[in-house]
């Protein structure tokens, strides 16, 4: 690991404020994600800020009857929520989905947002990578193909985002609250956080540097039902081959973007009266990818919505 | 940078890099052998400790974000020559060959117990708004963030299971 001056935030100002006189800086939150890149040298920031005490882990319910979740909470800490747990059932599955117990329980809202893509050549120093050198190309066009983008990627990087929280939140149209060093608050939809990879697959959200999370933000559940599901390798501890989250007429994909999804072609077909088959074949119809890959995440997405209809999913 | 931790109910105020792992600093540092570093990656679970009560990966975190916290180790579950009722279960259960992954094995179910007394769901809960019941499934899910390589997981299970119904 290179040497990093370390630096704990004694409040929300202070950790803006280091932020936005040290260039490359980061925040660190649990760490597991931006440590473990750091000890393979993938990341290299000068200084650390640590946000770990920060007094943003609050899970509350909003006026309008929708829910705000610190920035700080666990994971462990918003699955464990009973507000989550009978009102955001999906989101709640989601979560204890990835990682282990022990990642969880360090793991943060804001750093599971965040975290970067776990492509197997991102993470391999040694392997040409867009996304980690600009221009040195990109190893997982003729690599191993069971985690690559089906929708939204370019000639320059087909990585995922491996955040299976985000693909709850995206069906919940939760929003990602956050401040910089001049006191501007933004609101950003979880759904459009990160960028699509384009020419600039380096650039992985739109955040300043200075950008700290406080909190998401989710509106009441919408009616309906709820359902999840995650198909990986193996039965648990690993990332996601596809994942589902199914929340009222609204569907997200998992692992299959460089963001989580919104399946708007089959939230259209479905409004329009299709049946969840009929829906996620509308959806998979613009997915560029492998044909295996493909049926795999047709068939998940229309047995999740069916789940979700008859209310068994969650 | 200046650190102060308290490790088995001993503080200890250290002087750190601060790229040093807790992990690191346990074995390094403080000469505590007991928890194990197998991938220093996150994915294998051989370094849980527990901290604050909580288990963790001891390798993804580092010491300087511990200062003022309460960790313990496998070193620290006994009581004087009385074991810890998931160490004693370990044992009685068998539930070990290499023993490499072991500590993190126990420390792991200690956090467990704590963590479905509290009424915290895993993967493997049927009824999120239920109460929790620790079937084989809910232990196995529980227990996934251990890797065994010796394949011990049905002593493992067992042993778990022998724990729970100590402790309950
Ligand atoms: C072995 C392994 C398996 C995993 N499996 C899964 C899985 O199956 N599913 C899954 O979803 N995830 C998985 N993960 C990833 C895990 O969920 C993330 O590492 C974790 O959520 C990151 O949270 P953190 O708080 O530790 O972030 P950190 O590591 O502290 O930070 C990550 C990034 O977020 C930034 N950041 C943190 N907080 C904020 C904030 N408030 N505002 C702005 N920026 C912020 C940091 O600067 C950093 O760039 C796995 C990780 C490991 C090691
Ligand atoms: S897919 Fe993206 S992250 Fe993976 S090797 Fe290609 S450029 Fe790098
Ligand atoms: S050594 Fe920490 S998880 Fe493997
Ligand atoms: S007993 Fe050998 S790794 Fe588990």
């Amino acid at each position: 690991m290179k040497p990093f001056a370390f630096e704990r935030a004694r409040d929300v100002d202070h950790a803006l404020s280091l932020a936005a006189v040290s260039p490359g800086a980061r925040f660190l939150a649990g760490g597991t994600n931006l440590l473990d890149l750091m000890k393979l040298e993938i990341e290299q920031p000068p200084r650390l800020i640590d946000v770990g005490r920060l007094p943003l882990a609050d899970i509350a319910e909003t006026a309008g009857g929708g829910l705000r979740i610190g920035a700080l909470a666990t994971n462990t800490a918003v699955a464990s929520d009973p507000k989550v747990r009978s009102r955001y059932p999906a989101l709640a599955r989601a979560i204890l989905a990835g990682g282990s117990v022990q990642l969880r329980n360090k793991a943060t809202v804001g750093g599971n947002l965040m975290q970067r893509t776990r492509c197997p050549y991102f993470m391999d120093a040694a392997k040409p990578c867009n996304k980690r050198l600009p221009g040195s190309g990109c190893s997982a066009m003729d690599g191993l193909s069971s985690t690559l983008a089906l929708f939204g990627a370019s000639e320059m990087c087909i990585a995922v985002s491996p955040s299976d929280m985000s693909v709850a939140l995206a069906a919940f149209d939760a929003v990602a609250e956050t401040v910089r060093a001049d006191g501007s608050v933004q609101r950003r939809s979880v759904e459009t956080l990160h960028r699509l990879p384009g020419e600039a697959p380096q650039v992985d959200t739109d955040l300043a540097p200075d950008e700290l999370i406080l909190a998401v933000e989710l509106p009441p559940p919408p009616e309906g039902g709820q359902a999840w599901r995650k198909v990986r390798a193996r039965a648990s501890y690993t990332g996601a081959l596809a994942s589902v989250a199914v929340a009222g007429d609204r569907v997200a994909l998992g692992a299959v973007a460089a963001r989580p999804w919104r399946a708007r072609a089959a939230e259209a077909a479905l409004a329009d009266g299709a049946s969840p088959a009929e829906a996620a074949a509308a959806e998979l119809a613009s997915a560029e990818g492998e044909d295996g890959r493909k049926a795999l995440v047709r068939r998940l997405a229309a047995d999740v919505i069916r789940q979700a209809r008859e209310g068994v999913g969650s | 940078m200046l650190t102060t931790i308290r490790v088995n109910g001993v503080d200890h105020d250290v002087d750190v890099d601060p790229r040093t792992s807790l992990l690191d600093l346990l074995r390094e540092g403080l000469d505590l052998k007991g928890t194990k570093k197998g991938c220093d990656h996150g994915q294998c679970g051989a370094c849980t400790v527990l901290v604050n009560g909580v288990r963790i990966n001891a390798c993804l975190s580092l010491a300087v974000m511990h200062d003022g916290d309460a960790v313990v180790t496998v070193e620290g579950l006994a009581s004087g020559e009385l074991l810890h009722p998931v160490q004693q279960a370990f044992l009685t259960e068998d539930a070990f060959q290499c023993g490499y992954c072991t500590p993190g094995q126990i420390c792991s179910a200690v956090g467990l117990l704590a963590e479905v007394a509290a009424g915290q769901p895993s993967e493997a809960t049927a009824d999120l708004d239920g109460p929790v019941t620790l079937t084989d499934a809910e232990i196995r899910e529980r227990m996934s963030g251990n890797i065994c390589r010796c394949s011990a997981y049905p002593q493992i299970l067992a042993a778990v299971r022998r724990a729970a119904g100590a402790a309950a």
